[in-house]
């Protein structure tokens, strides 16, 4: 599909079975919904309510020749390429923070050509994830003009029909799949969020197929107490799966802060035993694990029950 | 005066630019500090904006957030719009400063986050834009705020990431970009600022005990250099009190 094709992409959501039933389901089950190739979108943003479960659960199923674009890559990014699971990065940014410096395994892979880093300005790839929610083809903006990132991808300029000045355009961007992880959500897949909302909303309404982990599912009759807080109608999920600390060590708003501790002993084996050493980390944390209890077990009920004590002291 | 690092000095002179401004759209780290410092001093209006979607945080001494993103940079907000919102707030003319950094800046103020090298085959692939384009791109003016080092300081970035005055002159007007421009670089050596004209970047003010010579030899282009240089005041036992109350652990000031 062209950058910015609403055609297409309306088409590709007409034609799909649209149940207004339960959306309940497995991670094996949700992650199945993916095909090798395709463009899938994370929600969040860098460290903040990061799909984790979701991303580890595709991994597993040894997806491959995928297009990830997210805002802000976090280190999931690193792990798709040292699994060989991607082809194309789409982003505005890739690490962890300042004080973990550059990815070593981003550079090595992007450097040698084994995966492309398709750079945006975080609003521009903001409003492209929008216009793909609006169903039209591009945006009009001011930023990016002059850069040379309109080169990167597929930003257009024209002179507005209306002044005459110079406008940036960003087409549409259509995702094949978002993931997303929410705070509560019901059976049908309505979701509600607390805190910053990142770009899920729209992330929500551009893809063909919504994948969504909420810290918990509440029931039909709880969403219809605060409809105003829902952020994403049921109708427009695909699946939903009950994943408690389903972010950690990555945040989740008011429930639990990430454990930076976590990307220093991340970095730290990298740093020491090479870009190989991922693979260590991927068995441990992405493999072997049979459940998600099993998971949250490597890093203990102590670790999350204090993460989970910063969070309320931070918005509580 | 007890002895300031580096860090402590670019974080109190870019504290004192912000006296009277009301909004200022800041990454973490440095820039934060220095916001957060104007806040406790002399500037207790200022608005701080970061770009994973938090407007009028407060900085919690000792918890600095790493991530603009993150729980500890929406403490105390007054709210949580959004990314892509909080961006278009600046499109819209609403955030007045900006602060940024960059890999390297060039004569033209232009800044490189993306990568070194030739653009198909990069020798070193750096994290990216970020919100950094669109900050220099949308707010009123842009300081950047950096340490001043000759690898830094290039006479032409090797990408443009964001764009300072581009080829200097109009050309950032004819660009498009209509509004905004980089009024100020903050190094640990001094202040510069931009010929009216020409749009090549002067240097204005040095630190107590920095010589020009000093400066043109962290700086790898040709610089502009006045009759007339000031030199700023050191920083104050109190905004150093301040600022090192904000980050006990050395997180940020090293």
């Amino acid at each position: 599909m062209n950058a910015g094709d609403f055609v297409e992409a309306r088409r590709r959501l007409e034609a799909k079975p649209r149940a207004g039933g339960e959306k309940l389901t497995t991670l094996e089950e949700a992650a199945r919904r993916i095909k090798d190739g395709d463009h899938v979108a994370i929600g969040g943003c860098l460290f903040s309510r990061t799909p984790l479960g979701l991303l580890r659960e595709i991994l597993r199923q040894g997806r491959r020749g995928l297009t990830l674009s997210r805002n802000l890559m976090c280190y999931e990014g690193e792990w798709f390429m040292a699994a060989g699971a991607v082809e194309r990065v789409v982003t505005s940014w890739f690490g962890i923070g300042l004080p973990w410096g550059l990815s070593r395994i981003m550079r090595e892979q992007v450097e040698s050509g084994r995966v492309r880093f398709e750079e945006w300005s975080h609003l521009a790839l903001g409003l492209r994830y929008r216009a793909g929610a609006m169903g039209v083809p591009f945006l009009p903006t001011l930023t990016m003009l002059g850069s040379d990132l309109m080169a990167v991808g597929e930003a257009k300029t024209m002179t507005c029909p209306f002044t005459g000045e110079t406008l940036c355009l960003v087409p549409a961007l259509f995702p094949d799949v978002a993931l997303l992880h929410v705070h509560r959500a019901d059976r049908f897949g309505n979701c509600q969020i607390d805190g910053y909302p990142h770009m899920d909303a729209d992330i929500a309404r551009a893809a063909t197929t919504v994948l969504v982990t909420a810290e918990e599912i509440i029931s039909e009759d709880e969403i219809r107490r605060h409809p105003d807080r829902t952020a994403i109608p049921g109708l427009i999920v695909d699946a939903v799966v009950e994943v408690p600390f389903g972010s950690y060590p990555h945040e989740c708003y008011g429930l639990y802060e990430a454990d930076p501790a976590h990307f220093d002993a991340y970095v730290a084996e990298i740093t020491a035993k090479g870009t190989d050493a991922i693979h260590a980390y991927l068995a441990r944390y992405v493999h072997e694990p049979r459940t998600h209890q099993e998971y949250l077990a490597l890093f203990g009920k102590d670790a999350l029950a204090r993460q989970a004590r910063s969070a309320r002291e931070l918005v509580g | 005066m007890s002895h300031v690092l580096s860090t402590e000095l670019l974080a109190v002179i870019a504290a004192r630019q912000l006296a009277g401004v009301t909004s200022l759209f800041a990454g973490v780290g440095i820039p934060l500090l220095a916001a957060a410092l104007a806040q406790k001093t002399h500037a207790p209006d200022l608005t701080i904006v970061v770009e994973g979607g938090s407007i009028g945080p407060e900085v919690i001494p000792g918890r600095l957030p790493i991530s603009t993103n993150e729980m500890r940079v929406a403490h105390r907000a007054r709210m949580l719009p959004g990314i892509t919102d909080t961006f278009l707030f600046a499109q819209r003319g609403f955030w007045e400063v900006g602060f940024v950094g960059g890999a390297q800046i060039d004569r033209y103020g232009n800044l490189n986050s993306s990568i070194l090298g030739p653009h198909e085959r990069p020798t070193v692939r750096l994290p990216g834009s970020g919100g950094a384009n669109d900050i220099i791109s949308l707010c009123h003016r842009v300081m950047v705020v950096t340490m001043h080092e000759r690898r830094r300081f290039v006479r032409q970035v090797d990408f443009v990431t964001s764009p300072g005055f581009l080829g200097g002159g109009d050309a950032r007007r004819k660009a498009g970009l209509l509004f905004g421009r980089v009024s100020r670089v903050i190094t640990h050596l001094g202040i510069l600022g931009f010929d009216e004209e020409t749009k090549a970047m002067r240097l204005e003010a040095l630190h107590p005990g920095v010589t020009v010579a000093d400066a043109r030899e962290n700086t790898g282009f040709e610089l502009l250099i006045p009759e007339r240089i000031a030199t700023t005041e050191p920083p104050t036992e109190r905004e150093l009190a301040v600022l090192r109350s904000l980050d006990p652990d050395r997180r940020f000031l090293g």
